[in-house]
């Protein structure tokens, strides 16, 4: 994404922003986007509390379909979109695409997981009785693997590269190590999704 | 680009957590049946040793940006303590209790500090 920041535009220690890169204000965690997350938040607490088959299918299947697309749109579509975009063009988009990021991947991987396991419960195909029970142990690795590649390395790419471009003298080079990071990290993950939606089919088909 | 020579915090941090999550898988596909809890607690406490390592072996770095590891640091402590909380919950809704949940609550307060110290290191190290 910030790759061609670096290569056009000076080093580290350099005076002042890269030619050509404004910086649109923006906050690294958006403050009105907040509300939101709770009401969802109160909505899964009040879910699992109540324990009902169509709700709780609704929030795993809602918020694990969001997560999925994401991933895959993020990785497959739209990073090599932006990879052609202009510098400017590109740099207002991470800073405006990113800090919803933020907040958009917990909730949904939150809600997906905690809705998930109170279903799986629900309906007994957690129990080690239930003839697919491998297939279920096999979404929680899958799912395992994706967690450490997205907290461990792209959660804090992203934070770190918005934390940069919030600097009056952003460093291209801390940029372009963090986007690759960062998008390497969300391409391991969208394949990571095609696993998951093998597993999640099979389930659900029996 | 000048760096500081730091301890290898994300290998670390990816390790550590590695182990939580294993540990977490473990005990899922095993629940809501009982858990045989010998794998459980040797994987938590290695993670939280490895934890422990690298939390030391950075306070040992000289002319690291602690403040601004702590204040990145704690708003990323408290999104995800209330995220390891949410998963506390569900796991208390189905019943969850004995040795079982303390073992599933420690590995939940290693990962909900895992994850915060990763953050916080990959901002303050560029700082």
């Amino acid at each position: 994404m910030a790759q061609a920041v670096v290569s056009t535009h000076g080093h580290a220690g350099e005076a002042g922003p890269p030619a050509g890169m404004e910086r649109p204000d923006f906050q690294i965690v958006p403050r009105a986007g907040l509300p939101i997350v709770a009401v969802v938040m109160v909505i899964l607490v009040a879910v699992i509390a109540i324990n009902e088959t169509w709700s709780l299918t609704f929030m795993h299947v809602a918020a694990g379909a969001a997560w999925t697309i994401i991933d895959l749109f993020l990785g497959f579509v739209l990073g090599p979109i932006m990879g052609s975009l202009s510098i400017p063009a590109r740099v207002e988009f991470t800073t405006k695409l990113m800090p919803k990021m933020v907040l958009i991947m917990p909730t949904v991987v939150t809600v997906t997981l905690a809705a998930g396991w109170q279903l799986s419960t629900h309906l007994g195909t957690n129990l080690t009785s239930f003839d697919l029970h491998g297939w279920v142990v096999a979404s929680f690795i899958v799912v395992g693997v994706m967690a450490v590649i997205a907290l461990g390395l792209l959660e804090p790419a992203n934070i770190a590269v918005l934390t940069e471009l919030k600097k009056p003298q952003p460093n291209p080079e801390v940029i372009e190590r963090l986007m690759k990071r960062f998008i390497y990290a969300a391409g391991a993950t969208g394949l990571m999704q095609v696993a998951t939606l093998i597993i999640m089919t099979k389930l659900a088909a029996g | 680009m000048n760096e500081r020579r730091l301890p290898p915090v994300t290998a670390l941090g990816m390790l550590s957590l590695s182990l939580i999550v294993a540990a977490v898988i473990y005990m899922s596909a095993h629940l809501p049946e009982h858990v045989p809890l010998g794998p459980a607690v040797a994987l938590l406490a290695v993670s939280a040793l490895v934890l422990a390592g690298t939390v030391l072996a950075l306070a040992k770095t000289e002319g690291f940006a602690w403040q601004r590891f702590i204040e990145v640091g704690r708003w990323a402590l408290l999104a995800y303590a209330f995220i390891a909380g949410m998963i506390e919950y569900v796991f208390l809704r189905n019943n969850t209790s004995g040795a079982t949940l303390v073992v599933l609550t420690c590995c939940l307060l290693v990962f909900a500090l895992t994850v915060p110290v990763l953050i916080a290191f990959t901002v303050a190290r560029y700082d």
